[in-house]
């Protein structure tokens, strides 16, 4: 079902329109969330589900929000209002159903750890506190690293791998968390065309087995073939649907610029200020 | 070389403090927060004051936690400026350490009549004076500071331990950390209260000032030195506790040599630290200078060789015999090959029987036609592709076409040749050779 948010067709209340019964069905509901850095809003009035088993995008322009929403999804950074329920229940009560593939760019890639040990790091939280990483972390691991085709390097330090294979290292190390839904930030960003077949792929093998996949996307020529729904975002969600319903020229005429409504003024506007009673 | 029990109890010391500032300055390291380790260790000093002004006592306990206290505020102060007052990061730690150390000296002067408490110790440090001040444990006299910190060193190697895969995962990922359910703001405030803990009981034997030598310089060493978490942390330790003994020999030895007293061990102990990591840096496997520059040398004289190749080859294709001066000029002129490469590439290329000087020509051998053709075919085929794809007018080609040849091995040739249909001439009407295959096989 595809929903347009403007000032003329307000956003319908999911609840009713979902009802309450079904909502432990839903991988992630988010509900009336603002999330403000410096009480500047960065995301304004946020609301949308998404369906399971499906690969969904999220697209917009650059400060559009994308990763101040995974992240507010995944409980990084603090909300101003609004909540968040994965598989009905608040992020931290689900964190073994969630995977998370975090930007290449946010971590150092010179830090003395190989393939190996860093596809291993996805098992840390049901390994627990003060317990090793044994034998059968390792192997478990190893089996991740060659289901992305990167078991050979898995000796390697991390910066000895190109870009391509840096990323694969991530994605075996989601594989190996074994979770529900995936969130993944830019997993596109500065790999080469094999690379980005072999993600592909991968996604779509998550999806085969009823996992659920949202990824942050910037190429918009590919956003048809990758993506079965969409999340079109600019501070605040332009329309969520199936992507043969949503991306359509108006949606993104919306999303990536074109004329603002009133509200987005009124938005920007508070943004500038930074007004401390928001 | 005097050696007595006075020394072997400043060594022991020494090595302990190196231990505990070592294990945790790896994270430190990791985490970018070298200057952080600094920051706390002066900033400690307020702490250890107010301890005593309260106390009147130098009593363990009560200067660790007042230190420790202080220390992690040193965090807190310092990322709440950064957050509130959107400061950069280490303009917040350069305004949070300096006040609160200014803080501490003023505290201890005021104190100083007081208390028995010297502001230039708490500078540099009085290892030289630890083996007067002991305690009896179990009949043994040992130096009070020996007790200290080995009791921080055994803190310390349990913390980094216990805790190894949440300090290895927060350093690296902090967000996947906190996804996960390990707290990365927990496990930063655990090091900062261990790092404030460490600063403490290293103060009396180096000073707050070469704590951070202690602290970052070996892990900083060992960082260039292995590309494994454990491996650091192990060599950083080795490197440590090697900097505090050969500090403190070469403390009461060096001087001597020209005549003078004894020198200062902390200070020695820092200048070990440093020269080992000077040495570490140039000379590291893969990560060091040399290795470095050998390596760049290493690649340079193949792409020279790669070059002569081309030219000798090409002066063959145009008959041209006497190419010596010709091949040297050009590639001076064309590729900016100095003297000592070219020689190094054209005695290589001899040695290996590539090419041979006949009279005032070079001239390619049997295994040196392959390999020349090889370059030439790799230079000719990307002149195509360039062209055809990309659209390069044709006066533009030789040169991406010169960059890329070195790059390009047999199965990217291969492909280049699918792609541009396996063409017989380039766009400049030149030949381009057919793969001389191996062995002589058709």
């Amino acid at each position: 079902m595809a929903r347009t948010t403007s000032l003329i067709d307000p956003a319908p209340d999911i609840i009713a329109d979902k009802g309450v019964t079904d909502q432990n069905d839903v991988p992630i509901l988010v509900q009336d969330l603002t999330v403000a850095y410096h009480r500047k809003p960065v995301l304004w009035d946020i609301d949308f589900s998404i369906p399971e088993g499906k690969i969904i995008g999220i697209i917009g322009p650059n400060g559009a929000g994308k990763s101040t929403l995974l992240k507010a999804i995944l409980d990084l950074i603090p909300k101003a209002s609004g909540r968040i329920l994965i598989y009905g229940k608040p992020y931290r009560q689900q964190r073994a159903k969630v995977g998370y593939v975090p930007q290449r760019e946010s971590v150092d890639w010179d830090f003395p750890v190989n393939a190996l040990d860093v596809v291993a790091m996805g098992q840390y939280g049901k390994i627990g506190w003060f317990k090793p990483v044994t034998r059968k972390h390792k192997t478990l691991a190893m089996e991740s690293l060659e289901r992305v085709g990167m078991a050979d390097y898995a000796n390697r330090q991390i910066s000895q791998l190109s870009g391509g294979q840096q990323q694969r290292v991530f994605l075996a190390r989601a594989l190996v968390q074994d979770a529900q839904i995936y969130f993944m930030d830019e997993p596109f960003a500065g790999v080469d065309a094999a690379t980005e077949t072999a993600i592909v792929k991968l996604l779509q093998q998550f999806r085969s087995i009823g996992k659920t996949v949202v990824v942050i996307h910037h190429d918009l020529q590919t956003v048809k073939d990758y993506f079965d729904y969409l999340i079109m975002l600019n501070m605040r969600i332009v329309a969520t649907g199936n992507t043969s319903e949503i991306f359509t020229p108006e949606n993104l005429q919306k999303t990536y610029g074109g004329r603002l409504t009133l509200l987005d003024e009124a938005v920007q506007a508070i943004a500038r200020e930074g007004d401390r009673r928001l | 070389m005097q050696w007595t029990s006075l020394d072997t109890w400043i060594v022991v010391t020494g090595v302990l403090s190196a231990v505990s500032c070592a294990l945790l300055g790896n994270f430190m390291v990791l985490r970018r927060l070298s200057m952080m380790g600094d920051a706390i260790s002066h900033a400690v000093l307020p702490g250890l004051a107010i301890a005593f002004l309260v106390t009147g006592s130098r009593d363990s306990v009560t200067m660790f936690i007042g230190a420790a206290i202080v220390g992690v505020l040193t965090a807190v102060f310092t990322q709440s400026i950064h957050y509130l007052g959107k400061v950069e990061e280490s303009a917040a730690m350069g305004v949070v350490f300096t006040t609160l150390f200014a803080l501490g000296l003023i505290l201890i002067v005021r104190a100083a009549d007081a208390v028995d408490l010297d502001p230039g110790c708490v500078l540099y440090g009085a290892i030289e004076l630890v083996p007067l001040d002991t305690k009896s444990v179990l009949g043994y006299e040992i130096p009070r500071a020996a007790l200290t910190t080995g009791l921080v060193a055994i803190i310390n190697i349990l913390f980094v331990v216990i805790f190894y895969k949440e300090l290895k995962l927060t350093s690296f990922d902090p967000a996947l950390a906190t996804t996960l359910g390990i707290n990365s703001q927990l496990m930063h405030y655990l090091l900062m209260t261990a790092v404030a803990v460490t600063a403490v009981a290293a103060f009396e034997c180096v000073g707050s000032i070469l704590v951070i030598a202690m602290m970052i310089v070996p892990a900083a060493s060992a960082h260039l030195l292995t590309d494994r978490l454990h491996t650091m942390i192990l060599v950083s330790v080795i490197l440590g506790s090697a900097s505090a003994v050969l500090g403190h020999v070469a403390a009461i030895t060096v001087p001597k040599i020209w005549g003078f007293e004894d020198t200062n061990t902390a200070g020695m102990i820092a200048v070990v630290s440093g020269v080992i990591f000077f040495i570490t840096m140039l000379a590291a496997p893969r990560h060091g200078v040399i290795s470095k520059v050998l390596h760049q040398f290493i690649l340079s004289v193949r792409i020279a060789r790669e070059d002569i190749l081309g030219l000798v080859y090409r002066f063959e294709e145009m008959g041209v015999m006497d190419n010596v001066h010709e091949v040297k000029r050009l590639m001076k002129q064309l590729t900016g090959t100095g003297p000592l490469l070219y020689a190094t590439a054209v005695a290589s290329l001899r040695h290996d029987g590539k090419i041979r000087l006949v009279d005032q020509g070079f001239q390619l051998s049997a295994p040196g036609k392959k390999a020349a053709n090889s370059v030439i075919r790799s230079h000719r085929l990307w002149e195509s592709y360039l062209h055809r794809y990309l659209k390069y007018p044709v006066e533009h080609l030789h040169f991406s076409a010169e960059r890329l040849e070195h790059v390009t091995d047999d199965s990217m040739r291969e492909r280049l040749a699918t792609r541009t249909d396996s063409p017989t001439v380039d766009p400049h009407g030149k030949t381009i050779p057919e793969e001389i295959s191996n062995g002589g096989r058709k």
